[in-house]
């Protein structure tokens, strides 16, 4: 480990960035707006591109066979710290981390944040708080990067909190409408409940090893290697909570659907690439935990998987393109949860990585065909947008290849990799396995009824204001595009040996062989294909045959195009009773205490009014009253004791000075 | 020294500075001149003085003198300071009447 000193630079930028745009901002030209808020993330991504060179190279000398690495040989990494708190026996540092994992996620967050600044440039042309906008977004990639960053648990769980702030910020950016203020809310809530779990693991955490960094809690593992207590269940699954909170798993997912009032470029980088992934990150940051507890990682792993189908089961009805795409997050946040859970965190990871990619790329060309349909997010006014729209139909394609797994795409690599890992842990890694595979076709089945449907067929509706997309927006949307093909051929192996240092598993791990990965890489194509086929069957020309489907199956379209009631189910089992309880506090005690309040305010106002009459402004009655109050402490003296005493107290409590000390001229002595 | 000592009591002295005093506060109170409240003022400082130049003598102790001197300074400044805004007054008001300068009042 070496000691760096430019680390902060990471944060600081974005930090600045927010300041000057934040404060300045609404008086500053547009072009020095976007100037700041584009050159805050460049130059953070800059260096953590040489850092990131950096530790290849260290990773590459110190760390010549990483697959037998042992619990103490630390990461090649760069530490920067200084003391922060010190209250007791708790010592918590100011430290940043950089190893491989840190590293990788910057890369994306900076890297994908750069691309998303300069396509908001763009998209955001037209908009009032152009600046508050860019400054948010710089304040997000701020607590990001600290986020990331982090050596501790208790660092981290500021950046998790700051990147949940800029994420309500965002969310409610068009405060002045109702459903994005509301939106805005309910993710701030619905996230409070995940930080709670969170919080509590933290605290079991300090309790149970006296310290938050998270090289003190490797070392503590490291010299107890037999250690499978029960406290490191309870840690993990609170860190569980506070994950499913953030990453939009079940049952905490309901945010993330409704986030989507936000700007679209906001969707791209904070609800889709970046934060929602904090989550994974946070379960790879702390797998040597989740390793020593085989029951939070069955937890991670059915979690991830229930969430995969269920919001992939959504995604197949909904007609705003948005919250397909929405749906299709927490869907994939899912199958990275499946990853964790396995003990395949250098997959899970992979994933994030390319999920990043395709992902950001779907909600940028879904910006791309809002803003050229005027505000239009209803898929079923779209169609046949693939001529007006060349450049967003053909990297949208790619991203949808991508996301569907298709050969060679990035999402075929990272997807692969995780349902490999999968099927090798025993029966129950069988039907985690067979889950995610029909979630594989649900993916293609959905995403390519979007693509049908918005790009395909012929135009639903007029579009009366076509605008033109920017030079701005399409350059994020190529190099996406292009990372969304090219991406995946790092592959896994290399993947996993570059992370190994920080994600080995120390578990047992199964090992699987090259002919059983390619039969299941194959039959996932296959998978994928057949989605393509149905999606083809009943999307490709008008929507008379799913509308035939749906009346076919009332029940179920309805139970899906409602997202199987949960956001109902919640209001009546969790704000109902909530609601009542705080109107009976509000009608039972706070009464009590409006009622105590009014009295002393009576009290005081009345006697005001009579205290009132004194202050006339007349002299003499002051000075009357003066007088009659000096009379009535002489009176007080004379009748509560003997004055004559109390004068005798005064005069002779410290004689200094007596007449007998000196000599006084008497008069008379003058005549003698 | 004999006449001061022995014939004259320190409850005469105490009477007359009670005397003094007393009408200091009245000419206060019911006076309307602002120059006549101002005197009374010091009618009532000087009542004040005699009580501790007598309480001086009769105990022997120096310190009611002392006292003497620092309440006839103050009422020197008093006076210079006093007339002065008197005068202000005067000439803002063209009155002197207690019950007329009545402005701070709500």
């Amino acid at each position: 480990m070496n000691e760096s000193a430019h680390l902060w630079l990471i944060p600081l930028f974005p930090f600045l960035g927010f300041l000057l745009n934040g404060i300045l901002g609404s008086r500053l030209p547009r072009r020095l707006v976007s100037a700041i808020g584009i050159l805050a993330p460049l130059v953070s991504f800059v260096v953590v591109l040489g850092d990131f060179g950096a530790t290849i190279i260290s990773a590459a000398s110190s760390c010549p066979n990483c697959g037998q690495v042992t619990a103490l040989a630390l990461p090649a990494s760069e530490t920067l710290s200084y003391p922060w708190l010190a209250i007791g026996a708790l010592h918590v540092d100011f430290t940043f981390v950089l190893d491989q994992l840190s590293a990788v996620m910057l890369l994306v967050v900076t890297g994908v944040g750069f691309l998303i600044h300069i396509y908001s440039i763009g998209y955001m042309k037209d908009e009032p708080g152009y600046a508050r906008y860019f400054s948010f977004l710089n304040l997000f990639l701020f607590f990001m990067t600290v986020l990331v960053l982090a050596g501790n648990f208790l660092l981290m769980f500021v950046g998790w909190e700051g990147v949940g702030l800029a994420s309500y910020l965002l969310i409610g950016f068009y405060f002045d409408r109702k459903s994005a203020a509301d939106a805005g809310k309910k993710a701030f809530i619905v996230n409070r409940i995940g930080d709670f779990g969170f919080l509590i693991g933290i605290f079991l955490i300090l309790s149970t090893f006296g310290t938050l960094s998270f090289t003190g809690i490797t070392v503590r593992l490291a010299v107890s290697p037999d250690w499978h207590g029960t406290v490191l269940t309870v840690i993990c699954l609170c860190l569980l909570v506070g994950a499913a909170g953030k990453s939009a798993q079940l049952p905490l997912y309901v945010w993330l659907p409704d986030a989507m009032e936000g700007p679209t470029p906001v969707s791209a980088l904070i609800h889709a690439a970046t934060m929602v992934t904090a989550g994974v990150y946070m379960i790879a940051r702390t797998h040597l935990l989740f390793d020593r507890s085989p029951v939070a990682l069955w937890t991670v792993a059915i979690v991830g998987a229930a969430t995969a189908l269920f919001a992939a089961t959504i995604g197949l009805v909904q007609n705003d393109i948005k919250r397909v795409l929405a749906y299709s997050t927490i869907s994939q946040l899912g199958y990275m949860f499946l990853a964790c859970g396995v003990a395949a965190y250098s997959a899970a990871i992979f994933h994030l990585v390319m999920h990043a990619f395709f992902k950001a790329l779907l909600f940028l060309a879904a910006g791309s065909v809002i803003h050229a349909m005027g505000g239009e997010q209803d898929l079923r006014k779209m169609g046949g947008l693939r001529k007006k729209l060349p450049v967003t139909f053909w990297t949208m394609t790619a991203a949808v290849l991508a996301i569907a797994g298709f050969f060679p795409f990035a999402g075929f690599f990272s997807k692969d990799a995780i349902l490999y890992a999968a099927f090798l842990q025993g029966t129950g890694g069988k039907l985690l396995w067979f889950v995610g595979l029909v979630t594989a076709l649900l993916t293609s089945l959905y995403m390519f009824r979007l693509w049908y449907m918005a790009f395909m067929g012929e135009p639903r509706s007029e579009v009366k204001h076509h605008h033109a997309t920017p030079l701005s927006m399409l350059v994020p949307l190529v190099i996406l595009g292009v990372l969304s093909l090219c991406g995946g051929w790092i592959g896994i192996e290399q993947f996993s040996a570059y992370l190994a240092p920080v994600t080995t598993a120390h578990r047992p791990m199964p090992t699987g062989n090259p002919a059983l990965e390619f039969i299941l890489s194959i039959a996932a194509v296959l998978v994928a294909l057949e989605g393509w086929l149905i999606a083809d069957k009943y999307y490709r020309r008008k929507l008379e045959r799913p509308a035939q489907l749906a009346a076919a199956l009332p029940t179920g379209y309805k139970l899906l195009l409602n997202k199987y009631y949960v956001d109902e189910i919640y209001g009546a089992v969790i704000i109902k009773p909530l609601f009542a309880f705080s109107k009976f506090v509000l009608g039972g005690v706070d009464l009590l205490l409006a009622g105590v309040a009014w009295l002393l305010v009576g009290i005081a106002s009345i006697s005001g009014m009579i205290l009132q009459r004194w202050q006339s402004g007349n002299l003499r009655s002051y000075a009357a009253w003066l007088a009659a109050g000096a009379a009535a402490v002489l009176l007080f003296l004379l009748l509560s004791g003997s004055p004559h005493a109390w004068s005798l107290t005064f005069f002779h409590s410290q004689p200094i000075l007596k007449m007998s000390h000196i000599t006084v001229i008497q008069p008379g002595q003058a005549g003698h | 020294m004999t006449f001061l000592q022995h014939d004259v009591p320190i409850s005469w002295y105490l009477l007359l500075s009670a005397i003094l005093f007393s009408l200091g506060v009245v000419g206060f109170l019911i006076k309307r001149n602002l120059i006549t409240v101002f005197m009374s003022i010091e009618l009532m400082l000087n009542a004040v003085n005699l009580s501790f130049v007598a309480f001086s003598y009769q105990w022997h102790e120096v310190r009611g003198q002392i006292f003497v001197f620092f309440v006839m300074m103050v009422a020197a400044a008093e006076a210079a300071v006093g007339l002065a805004i008197i005068i202000a007054v005067f000439r803002a008001r063209s009155t002197l009447a207690v019950d007329r300068i009545d402005l701070m009042k709500l």
